[in-house]
């Protein structure tokens, strides 16, 4: 079990600046993998993670060169091999699982002829051996009915399961060290979860050692042995999992821990201040100073190196560590918010909205109307209150972002209204409205590098709301400009700053003060944090909930985070296939009695605690369609009664608490169900 | 990795960026090549009336194919014209003629290949669709058609090129639109209301004007080749204007014992084609435009 199969030894990588210089993005990484364990690598990004995991299969990326030290596999340097010697190495002993095995798959060939590329190329089976082996990897990674899944394309299976494709084509040659960039980044919570589930079990069953590289402290949790924290390219903090998340002793993992919304805690988590020092523009001392609280003098001018603690096994780098010692209560704290008053008005309610993407018909384009029996969403009605963050919650797919296009006007709705203020009916057309209702409801997008244009500067992007809405020119609109970068907490500097020279941190500053500019009654928020570092996460959400106390806007928050929606919302509506389920205050939500899917949902919540394990209930199966009658949650219902599930659509019951569950089990039934 | 340059923080203004792409353009051999033959071709271009020693339509029956000399650097020409006067007279020309023929497909590559990518559905089929079908008929017939029947000015020849060469802008501003709208910045503006006007002029312009330029001056290189061709096989401007088409087409049958008559027409026209497309593709460059990875139009 203590065999060391990769050593890594005062690793640095770096590139040609234009200027000439030579910089670093990894500096002096050493770490050891042993045979049989799973290491985390985690850090937010920039932090050299995935550069660290690359270079452990030999591999640097084109413009990036060592510097100094090696990477010895069972003792030989990969990074001094021929390309002749790694082909050998590679995806015979050590494989690699992308982070979007759907692109990685070929798309016009089936699963087991490609699994049989690799054995080929990988094992020296013949093709008997070889069918043998296919049906038993497709096993061994649980896909449903292997027998017919070789025959498929990639495109025919769910995410989930290409990534179950991609883990059996990285075993198939047998593999010692296997290694994880992100695998289960950008999957559904529940699908993540039951990857992450499988990988542990392929672990335990094969003693494949794993290196597992993500941003994601919950799903590291999951997974890990052991845990390897970078920060702006350096090992900040090395340990046995359960000590790295229970008892962090360097203050930026304490820092990112605190960050991270945690289901059993109302509120918002606290945030770090500042942002990770790009490469190049490190300064002596502790990279970490900047943001660190337990900073003294003597950080700005030394660099601590990294420290080994026999007491608790753990390598740290930080001069005051001690401090953090015996600190871990404080983990599970959070920053109360304000919650709204249920007394104020309602500013926004939809009626009956259903939305359908269906092609019109030449004599429905004609008559102007949408015949589709089965929309994309059906019968939304959720009155919004003034002042309330109201959150959509519910897997890809389930139709939030497309809710939240026609409230603002950008996509028809098929039945049913929308009302603002006082029961006016707004136009499902755009042009339709007029301009202070457009400028009364405005989106904040989840990719700020999507949102913003690149070719403006931050002062252009922001002028243009305020000239659109409010014909402000000159002196007016350069400090009204400046008010709202102040609001948003950036300097009057970045005024002329392309997006490009921003953080994503900064970037969705940009975007949310671009929001604001507006002087909306109504925010929609898409998925606002969910491209963002945890840290960066927190403040983001800090600072929305501290914009909507001062300003008394509305929010309407789309995300697929359970976690982080408990710290932001006063109420939650759970949507499954364009179908309300549940809908309730938050702090209700996440107790039982819930809607079936809602229970999954909570199940497969990942918590940076390795105590805290996932509960699957339901399989991960994706649905194209909803069903045309019953109960949308039908297909993948664990405690689904009968027929009736099938053909009725479920009744609204309220419970004791106030939260509306839609489902033919009995309210009370349910309660002792999921006791 | 990120690219998150905090070091250029004032914004400059249209002439410094101009100034940096230039720089950025001659900072590699290729591109400072390109440059300095541009340059050349373009001062020589601009200064030629001035001074060209002889008159270009002089014809002499005493000074016929005469070899290079102190009096006629590159010679002369079957009817004793100065070779080196029409050389740079016919620089002149095809710079000219080909520089607002590009102009004007850009102008309308441009605007309809944006428009396409804007409003796309139907409209956009059908127009491409035409585009393509009038541009699957051999131009140099067509533009034979055009001449034949409108015949060889410049007035003419402008126009026809550039509608000619508009066809790959086009399809590169069209797709390049197309990657622009579906992005969230304009789904934003969109939602605040902004017009279609303030949306294509503000949002969609500043990121397709790159790609458009950089497709526009990668036409004029071919262009050049086009009208050079035209004029080769009588098509083009008439005689007597200078232009190195015409003076290749003539004196090709003398090759053999009068070379300097097409050796100095040809070095221009090669040297400008050359030159343009070396440009281009620094220019491509410096802008962080990748051409290999567009399909060939
Ligand atoms: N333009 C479109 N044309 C046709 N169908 C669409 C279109 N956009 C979305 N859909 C479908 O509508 C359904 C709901 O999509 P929507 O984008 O609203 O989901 P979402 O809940 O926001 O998911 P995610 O978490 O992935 O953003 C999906 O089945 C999707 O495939
Ligand atoms: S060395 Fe100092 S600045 Fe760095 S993490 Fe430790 S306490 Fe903070
Ligand atoms: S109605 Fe039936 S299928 Fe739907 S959630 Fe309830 S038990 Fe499950
Ligand atoms: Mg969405």
């Amino acid at each position: 079990m203590n065999e060391i199969i990769e050593r890594v030894k005062n690793l640095s990588i770096g590139f040609n600046s234009q200027k000439g210089k030579q910089i670093s993005i990894l500096r002096n990484v050493s770490t050891n993998i042993k045979k049989g364990e799973t290491v985390g690598i985690v850090g937010e990004s920039g932090s050299g993670k995935s550069t660290l995991a690359l270079a452990m299969m030999g591999y640097i990326k084109q413009g990036l060169f060592p510097l100094k030290g090696e990477c010895l596999f069972k003792s030989e340097d990969l990074l001094k091999m021929s390309s002749r010697q790694l082909e050998k190495i590679r995806g015979r002993k050590i494989a690699m699982i992308p982070q979007n095995a759907g692109q990685a798959l070929t798309p016009n060939l089936k699963i087991g002829y490609q699994i049989d590329e690799a054995l080929r190329l990988h094992t020296d089976l013949n093709k008997t051996e070889r069918d043998k082996k296919i049906s038993e990897l497709l096993n061994k990674v649980r896909l449903p009915s292997p027998e017919t899944m070789a025959f498929r394309y990639p495109h025919e299976l769910s995410g989930g399961q290409q990534q179950r494709v991609a883990v059996a084509m990285a075993l198939a040659g047998k593999p010692d060290l296997l290694l994880l960039d992100e695998p289960t980044t950008g999957l559904d919570v529940t699908t993540q979860a039951h990857v992450l589930e499988l990988l542990r079990f392929i672990a335990k069953d094969t003693g494949t050692s794993m290196i597992y590289v993500s941003h994601d402290l919950g799903a590291i949790a999951q997974v890990s042995d052991r845990i390897v924290v970078m920060y702006a390219g350096e090992i900040v903090l090395e340990g046995p999992a359960r000590k790295i998340l229970k008892e962090p002793i360097h203050p930026y993992t304490y820092g990112l821990l605190k960050s991270i919304p945690k289901l059993s805690l109302a509120g918002l988590p606290a945030s770090m201040p500042g942002s990770q020092p790009q490469p190049g523009s490190i300064n002596e001392g502790c990279s970490f100073y900047d943001r660190c609280n337990l900073a003294t003098d003597n950080c700005k001018k030394n660099s601590p190196s990294l420290e080994y603690i026999k007491e608790l096994d753990t390598n740290v780098r930080c001069f005051n560590y001690k401090e953090l010692i015996n600190q871990n209560n404080n983990l599970q704290t959070s920053i109360t918010k304000k919650s709204n008053n249920s007394e104020a008005n309602e500013v926004l309610k939809l009626k009956d909205v259903s939305i359908s993407y269906a092609k019109q018909k030449f004599f429905d384009q004609l008559l102007n109307k949408i015949t589709d029996q089965n929309p994309t969403v059906k019968d939304i009605n959720i009155d919004i209150k003034k002042g309330e963050t109201i959150a959509l919650v519910g897997e890809s797919g389930s139709g939030k972002s497309t809710i939240l296009k026609s409230i603002a006007g950008l996509l028809k709705t098929k039945d049913g209204q929308i009302k603002f203020e006082n029961d006016r009916i707004l136009s499902s057309d755009l042009k339709m409205r007029n301009p202070n209702d457009l400028r009364a409801i405005q989106l904040i997008f989840q990719n700020p590098d999507e949102s913003l244009n690149p070719n403006h500067t931050v002062e252009q992007i922001l002028s243009q709301p305020l000239k659109l809405y409010f014909n402000l020119s000159g002196e007016e609109l350069k400090k009204n400009i400046i008010d709202l970068l102040k609001k948003v907490r950036l300097g009057e500097f970045y005024i002329s700053r392309y997006p490009r020279q921003l953080s994503g941190g900064e970037k969705q500053r940009v975007a949310v003060a671009r929001a604001f500019a507006a002087k909306p009654d109504i925010i929609l928020c898409d998925e606002v944090t969910s491209a963002l570092d945890v840290s960066v996460q927190a403040a983001v959400l800090n600072l929305l909930q501290q914009l909507k106390e001062d300003l008394g806007t509305t929010y309407v928050f789309v995300s697929h985070d359970l976690a982080v929606v408990r710290a932001i919302s006063d109420r939650v509506a759970v949507l499954y296939q364009g179908r309300l389920c549940e809908i309730g205050p938050s702090q209700n939500v996440y107790k039982f009695p819930s809607h079936p899917y809602t229970e999954v949902l909570l199940g497969a919540v990942l918590e940076p605690d390795p105590d805290i394990k996932p509960k699957l209930v339901a399989e991960d199966i994706v649905e194209e369609k909803p069903p045309e009658k019953g109960c949308s949650f039908q297909g993948r219902c664990p405690r689904k009664i009968g027929d009736i599930c099938n053909s009725e659509v479920p009744p609204w019951q309220i419970g004791e608490n106030g939260n509306a569950i839609r489902c033919h089990i009995n309210i009370e039934e349910l309660a002792s169900l999921q006791q | 990795m990120q690219s998150n340059l905090v070091t250029d923080d004032k914004q400059k203004n249209k002439l410094e960026k101009a100034f940096e792409i230039l720089k950025t353009m001659a900072s590699k051999p290729s591109g400072l090549i390109g440059l300095t033959i541009v340059l050349f071709h373009v001062v020589l271009a601009l200064i030629s009336p001035y001074i060209a020693p002889y008159d270009y339509k002089a014809i002499s029956p005493n000074t016929m194919l005469l070899a290079p000399s102190a009096e006629h650097w590159f010679g002369t020409d079957s009817l004793g014209r100065d070779v080196f006067t029409r050389t740079i007279l016919g620089g002149r020309t095809a710079l000219t003629v080909t520089f607002f023929g590009s102009l004007i497909a850009l102008l309308w590559g441009g605007l309809l290949g944006i428009f396409c990518g804007l409003v796309g559905g139907k409209i956009d089929d059908v127009v491409m669709r035409v585009v393509d079908a009038f541009l699957s008929i051999p131009w140099i017939l067509a533009m034979l058609l055009i001449v034949s029947l409108l015949g060889t000015s410049t007035e003419v020849l402008i126009p026809a090129l550039g509608f000619f060469y508009g066809k790959g802008i086009v399809r590169v501003a069209r797709a390049a639109t197309h990657d622009v709208i579906a992005k969230d910045f304009i789904v934003s503006a969109r939602a605040r209301g902004h017009s279609n006007m303030s949306i294509i002029w503000n949002e969609i312009i500043p990121n397709v004007r790159d790609a458009i330029l950089v497709e526009g001056a990668m036409r004029w290189s071919w262009m050049l080749l086009g009208f050079s061709s035209l004029s080769f096989l009588g098509f083009g401007v008439s005689p007597p204007t200078p232009d190195w088409g015409l003076m290749i087409s003539n004196a090709r049958g003398l090759m053999s014992f009068a070379y300097w008559s097409v050796i100095a027409p040809i070095v221009g026209l090669s040297s400008l084609i050359i030159g343009i497309n070396l440009t281009a593709d620094a220019f491509a460059k410096a802008l962080g435009i990748d051409r290999s990875t567009k399909a060939p139009v």
